[in-house]
C-alpha cells in the first residue's frame, strides 16, 4: 500500500522520539558507552580506587605482547576452539541427518540431545568434576572395566584443555544440530527425486549431489557462531582449573578476569578486553556475511 | 528428507542414536543417582544406577540446610523476571518504532541495533563494573539486573515481527483516535505473544545461566544466582560431599530443564532465531 502522505509528520515523529528514547538512553550508558571506555582504559595506567590516571598509549599492549601468560591464553583459546569448533559441528551436522532422516521418535531425540544446551553449565560443570575424579568418577570407573587407566583429566597439564573441550563439545552439539535442522527443512524434496532420477542411487550419493551443497550456507553460519560461542569459553576453566595446571587452560576471558577482577589491574585487563572484542568482532563479520547469503533484513 | 530405507539401516540408525543418547543424557543420569545414594556407595567402584540403601531424604536435607538452596533460586527467579521485564519495557516501544513509525535517525538508531548485536556481553564489564563501583552498587540486585536492561537481540526480533503486522491495522486505528502508544499497548502486544515468547526464552536462559557476570559483582551469599550459588555450595563442600553436592546440583538445573520439557517447541524456535543471544 502507498501512503498517502510519505513525508514525515511531526506528531509521528514526536511519538516515534518518546517511544525510542528509552532504549536510546539504555544504549548509550550501558553498551556503548562502556564499550568505547573499555578502549579509552586500555591505554590508562589506572588501577580500580587508584587516585590518579596516566595515559600511557599503547603501553599495556606493549607489555601485553611481550607477557608468555598473555601467547599461552591466546595459543590456548584457539586451540580451544579448533577442537570444540569441528567437534561440535560435525556431531550436530551428523545427529540433525540421523534424526531428520528417522521415521519415529524424532521429537524425543530432538529434546533429548538439546537437553545440554539448555542446563545450567555451573551446575554440570560440578557434575563433569565428579564425574571426572581420578579414582571413583564414572568415567575412570567404566574405562576400569575394559582394562584402561584413566588417570588425571584435570591436573594433567597435557590434556586438561582437551578434557574441558571435550565438556565444551557436549554442551554445544544440541545447538549446532537445531541450527542445522532448520536447514535442512529448506532443502526442497523435489531436488532429492530429481537426483535419483538422475542416477544419485545411493544415501552417500545423495547428501554429496543434494544435501551437502545446499547446506553450504547453513555449515559456515554455524561454525562460525560456534567459533564466537567458544572463543568465549570462561564458565568451566573457573570451576575446574582455574586456568591450570601451570597455565596449561588460562584463556584469555579468564587471564581478563583475575587482572581485571582480581589484581584490579583495570587498564591491563582492559586491554585484554579489546584483544578479545577484535576476535569477536572479526568472527561475528564473518558470520554477518555468511548470513547475508542465508536471510535479508527486510 | 528421504524416508525411505532398509530395515537394517533404520535399526543401525536408532542404535547410533540411543547410543550417543547414553553418552549425551550420561552426566544427568549419574547427578540423579548419585544424590540418591550413600557415601559408601558413592566411593564404591561397583557400578549400579539406583542404591542399596537410599540416602536421598539425607543428601537434599543436606544440600538444602548447607547453603540457601532456595534462596539461590528465588534469586534467579528475581533476576531473570526483573532483566525480561524492564527489556521489554526498553525494547517494545523501540523496535515498534523502527518498524512502523517514520522519523529522522531512524536508520542511524538500527544500525546502531545491530552493532550492539555483535558486541560480546563480556566487553563492557570493565566499565560497568566501575560505574557500579562509583555509584556503590556493586553487590546488589540492581548489579544484576540493570547492566542487561538494553537487549539489541529483544528489539531487533520485535522490529522484525512488528514489521509483519499490516499497516492497515494502525491506519484504522489512527483513525479511531487511538495515540501511537495506545497502538501498541492494544493492538501492537496481544499480536506479538509469540515473538516475546521466543524472546523471552532466549533472555531467561541467557541470564538464568550466566556466571561471568554474577561472578564478578556479588560478594554476599544472599545474593547469589543460581550458578554462583553452585560454587559456593562446591566451595563449601571442598568438591568430597558428593551425595548433597549432587543433589543441589539436581535442584539447580531441574528448573530450567523443566521449563525446556514444557516449553520446548518455543525453546527450538528461539534459539534458532538466535543462535543462543541475550
Amino acid at each position: 500500500m502507498i501512503d498517502a502522505n510519505p513525508a514525515e509528520n511531526p506528531g509521528e515523529r514526536r511519538a516515534a522520539y518518546a517511544l525510542v528514547s528509552p532504549a536510546w538512553v539504555a544504549f548509550v550508558v550501558l553498551l556503548a558507552g562502556p564499550s568505547l571506555a573499555v578502549v579509552v582504559l586500555s591505554l590508562t595506567d589506572w588501577q580500580l580506587g587508584a587516585p590518579t590516571m596516566n595515559f600511557i598509549g599503547l603501553g599495556n599492549y606493549e607489555q601485553l605482547f611481550a607477557d608468555r601468560v598473555f601467547w599461552k591464553s591466546f595459543t590456548n583459546t584457539f586451540v580451544y576452539c579448533l577442537v570444540v569448533v569441528p567437534g561440535s559441528v560435525f556431531l550436530g551436522l551428523g545427529l540433525a541427518l540421523l534424526i531428520e532422516g528417522a521415521t519415529f521418535g524424532r521429537a524425543f531425540y530432538r529434546a533429548a540431545y538439546f537437553l545440554p544446551v539448555t542446563s545450567t553449565l555451573i551446575a554440570m560443570a560440578v557434575v563433569w568434576e565428579f564425574l571426572l575424579h581420578p579414582s571413583v568418577g564414572l568415567i575412570n570407573v567404566v574405562l576400569e572395566q575394559v582394562g584402561i587407566r584413566g588417570g588425571d583429566w584435570l591436573k594433567n597439564p597435557s590434556r586438561a584443555l582437551f578434557t574441558l573441550a571435550g565438556i565444551g563439545i557436549w554442551q554445544s552439539a544440541g545447538l549446532n544440530m537445531i541450527l542445522f535442522m532448520a536447514g535442512l527443512k529448506a532443502i526442497p524434496p523435489d531436488l532429492y527425486e530429481a537426483a535419483e532420477i538422475d542416477g544419485a542411487a545411493s544415501v552417500w550419493e545423495r547428501f554429496r549431489c543434494v544435501t551437502w551443497p545446499m547446506l553450504g550456507p547453513a555449515t559456515l553460519f554455524v561454525t562460525v557462531v560456534s567459533g564466537i560461542r567458544s572463543f568465549q569459553v570462561f564458565d568451566t576453566v573457573e570451576v575446574l582449573t582455574k586456568g591450570g595446571p601451570n597455565k596449561a587452560t588460562e584463556v584469555l576471558l579468564y587471564t581478563m578476569y583475575t587482572e581485571a577482577f582480581n589484581f584490579f589491574r583495570t587498564g591491563y585487563g582492559a586491554a585484554i578486553t579489546v584483544v578479545f572484542l577484535v576476535v569477536v568482532l572479526a568472527l561475528t563479520l564473518l558470520q554477518v556475511k555468511a548470513g547475508e547469503k542465508r536471510t535479508h533484513y527486510g | 528428507m528421504n524416508r525411505r530405507g532398509t530395515l537394517l539401516g533404520h535399526i543401525l540408525r536408532h542404535a547410533v542414536l540411543i547410543f550417543g543418547l547414553v553418552i549425551m543424557l550420561a552426566p544427568f543420569v549419574w547427578m540423579i543417582s548419585t544424590s540418591l545414594k550413600p557415601p559408601n556407595e558413592i566411593f564404591s567402584t561397583k557400578l549400579s544406577l539406583l542404591p542399596n540403601n537410599w540416602a536421598a531424604a539425607e543428601n537434599y536435607t543436606k544440600a538444602f540446610t548447607k547453603v540457601p538452596l532456595l534462596r539461590y533460586l528465588l534469586n534467579g527467579v528475581i533476576v531473570t523476571g526483573g532483566i525480561f521485564l524492564l527489556q521489554l519495557i526498553v525494547s517494545l516501544p523501540c523496535a515498534y518504532a523502527l518498524a512502523k513509525l517514520r522519523f529522522k535517525g531512524r536508520d542511524i538508531l538500527f544500525t546502531m541495533v545491530l552493532i550492539g548485536l555483535m558486541i560480546p556481553a563480556q566487553a563492557p564489564a570493565i566499565p560497568r563494573y566501575v560505574m557500579l563501583y562509583e555509584v556503590g552498587l556493586l553487590d546488589s540486585y540492581a548489579a544484576l539486573i540493570v547492566p542487561f536492561v538494553f537487549s539489541a537481540f529483544g528489539i531487533f526480533l520485535m522490529r522484525q515481527f512488528f514489521k509483519t503486522v499490516p499497516d492497515d491495522l494502525m491506519h484504522a486505528a489512527r483513525l479511531d483516535g487511538l495515540g501511537e502508544f495506545e497502538i501498541l499497548c492494544r493492538i501492537m502486544l496481544p499480536l506479538a505473544m509469540p515473538a516475546m515468547l521466543a524472546f523471552g526464552v532466549i533472555s531467561i536462559v541467557t541470564h538464568w545461566n550466566d556466571f561471568f557476570w554474577p561472578l564478578i559483582v556479588i560478594q554476599t551469599g544472599d545474593l547469589a544466582t543460581p550458578p554462583l550459588g553452585t560454587l559456593f555450595f562446591r566451595n563449601e563442600e571442598a568438591g568430597s560431599d558428593f551425595g548433597p553436592l549432587m543433589a543441589g546440583t539436581v535442584v539447580i538445573t531441574a528448573p530450567l530443564v523443566l521449563l525446556f520439557l514444557a516449553a520446548q517447541r518455543r525453546f527450538i524456535e528461539g534459539v534458532t532465531l538466535s543462535g543462543m543471544k541475550g
